[in-house]
């Protein structure tokens, strides 16, 4: 399956990848060979089969809607590129 | 005298224990071998001084006689496993000043039992590789040159993505490693240095404090020079933990207690799928030396079928490439990790993110994102979640009339730095034997059998029951005594 420069263009606006017009073409040609060689799994038939997502089919464990745990606002903002008090800081959004 | 280096990690609880040596000379002589070695870039973050206060402590347990199950063995940690106050980057520039404020639950434990750290050690970025070649900082080399003149010119590759701890525990630098293995990042690389790897069944170690990469398919497990090792590491690894929601409540038993125990009886299955088109002779020969080792320490060997197995890898990819898309979407250059500006908020993502993540991590993001993507998803994603089901079904029939299953570990030795590098999909084939068990969440363990004519090592495995680690022990153990395999790489720090 072939992708085109506009596919890959999109799919990495989609994924917030800034990638660089020289590249989308190297991309497209393995994303394309990629896509090739999965396709062997249209031989296998699945009608009635259910998808697995969790190896033990297990639902997941619930817990007691308590608070048991925080407390950590510095914690949290010692990996920080920018911030303010104590607060996250982004480029301006809103004009 | 005894090379301190050189000891397994059970033998040097004995010495520690009869003071033959102390915690403190044994870690001294592998800090040493940490700096000897640094050609082989098996580190990214050494951590010395921690180490020697982590060895002092150790000795006052054992001067008060109040030692710990580990008390005293230095160990190098994987750098994908969070360690509160350490730098722990994935391998990644994204990360590459992260000083997470929290520590792993695994690595915690390990500490808990007295195990010595002695730094981060290197892996393929964001573990998605198996040639320890695409970290940030540089590929790890293998302490093994083989004896083949015509490729005497280049490094060989320890495997991946647990590169550091395979280059580390085979070349001395650490009695053992944590390692993470999503399609084979433990067993792969373990088959290429001539050292032991056990991937748990899924949820028998905790994840949490572990970076994501494909959160189905993840497990924590150790990496040592014996199988008596990996089962002691293990056994203080695993638990549940209530902080990882796949985590299982199940009772870890005692796995050094399965080792020297008889295998007569027990039936091995050998499943004939595996014996792929052009499957290289000498893989095939070690094999079926371990079948017979088997059966001549009185397990019944057994054919099998596990019909679905060609689609294996293909259903890996989509999988794993699906959830690393989704499990990376929070480098986002906003609470932590490196951030490139933009002009606007969005450029500032595309910047950080472009930016930060290596070719084959935005690769896999690309791929991730288009199968997940509307109006693709139902033919790749779910596609793929159907044929890992039929993949499990096939495991679970075979499963149900033997007790675990013998496979080569990987289709080569370890290939040397820059093969396979052009194209990814030649990479990819690398998984070939070792991620069906990941889609169906089973254990395995890969264990050193001989060095194949290039003079380097090769593994095979062991694939067993959800939870059934015992018996791969005690299997592993039977094997590795008729194996003997006790070939040390040409370099040794």
């Amino acid at each position: 399956m072939s992708i085109d420069t506009k596919t890959v263009a999109r799919i990495a606006h989609l994924a917030r990848l800034n990638l660089p017009e020289e590249e989308q073409a190297k991309m497209a040609s393995d994303l394309g060979k990629i896509l090739d060689w999965v396709t062997q799994l249209d031989d296998v038939n699945v009608e009635g089969i259910e998808p697995l997502s969790n190896v033990h089919d297990m639902a997941l464990r619930r817990r007691d809607d308590v608070i048991s745990d925080g407390g950590h606002t510095q914690d949290i903002l010692a990996n920080a590129p920018a911030k303010t008090a104590d607060f996250f800081t982004v480029p301006k959004v809103v004009e | 005298m005894t090379k301190l280096t050189d000891l397994t990690m059970t033998d040097a609880l004995s010495g520690l224990t009869t003071k033959k040596w102390s915690a403190s000379e044994l870690v001294t002589a592998h800090i040493e071998a940490v700096e000897k070695a640094r050609g082989l870039n098996a580190f990214i973050t050494e951590t010395p001084d921690l180490a020697l206060k982590q060895a002092k402590e150790s000795d006052a347990r054992y001067a008060s006689h109040a030692a710990l199950a580990m008390d005293g063995l230095p160990i190098a940690i994987k750098d994908l496993y969070c360690t509160k106050g350490v730098r722990t980057t994935a391998a990644s520039h994204i990360l590459d000043r992260f000083v997470p404020t929290y520590e792993s639950t695994v690595s915690q434990k390990l500490l808990d039992v007295g195990c010595v750290t002695l730094g981060k050690v290197n892996l393929d970025e964001f573990a998605m590789g198996s040639g320890g070649t695409s970290s940030f900082f540089g590929p790890t080399l293998s302490p093994w040159s083989g004896t083949d003149p015509a490729k005497a010119a280049r490094p060989f590759v320890p495997g991946g993505s647990s590169s550091g701890s395979a280059a580390a525990v085979s070349a001395r630098l650490a009695m053992a490693a944590t390692g993470t293995d999503t399609g084979g990042s433990i067993r792969q690389p373990a088959s290429f240095t001539g050292i032991v790897g056990i991937k748990p069944t899924y949820g028998r170690c905790s994840r949490w404090g572990i970076v994501a990469y494909a959160s189905s398919l993840d497990q924590a497990g150790p990496m040592t020079r014996s199988v008596a090792d990996a089962a002691l590491m293990l056994k203080h690894m695993a638990g549940f933990d209530p902080k990882d929601s796949t985590s299982v409540d199940k009772d870890v038993p005692d796995y050094s207690s399965a080792l020297g125990t008889s295998v007569k009886g027990l039936k091995i299955g050998i499943p004939h799928e595996y014996r792929i088109p052009g499957l290289n002779k000498e893989v095939d020969d070690f094999w079926q030396k371990s079948a017979a080792m088997l059966r001549d320490a009185g397990a019944e060997i057994v054919d099998i079928h596990l019909p679905h197995t060609p689609y294996s890898l293909p259903v890996y990819y989509i999988i794993a490439m699906g959830e690393a898309s989704s499990n990376l979407a929070r480098y986002d250059g906003v609470r932590y990790g490196l951030r490139v500006t933009g002009d606007n908020l969005n450029n500032m993502y595309e910047n950080t993110r472009g930016q930060g993540f290596g070719q084959e991590v935005q690769r896999r993001i690309m791929m991730g994102t288009y199968v997940l993507s509307a109006g693709y998803y139902d033919a790749y994603y779910l596609k793929a979640q159907k044929v890992r089901r039929c993949i499990r079904n096939d495991f679970d029939s075979a499963l149900s009339k033997v007790d675990a299953i013998l496979v080569p570990t990987s289709p080569s030795t370890a290939f040397a730095l820059g093969e396979k590098q052009e194209d990814p999909l030649q990479m990819y084939l690398e998984d070939v034997f070792t991620v069906p068990l990941n889609l169906a969440g089973l254990p395995g363990i890969s264990v050193p059998v001989g060095l194949a004519a290039n003079g380097l090592p090769l593994g095979v495995q062991l694939i067993g029951r959800a939870f059934d680690e015992m018996t791969l022990f005690k299997l592993a153990a039977a094997l590795e005594k008729a194996a003997a395999f006790n070939s040390k790489p040409p370099f040794t720090a």
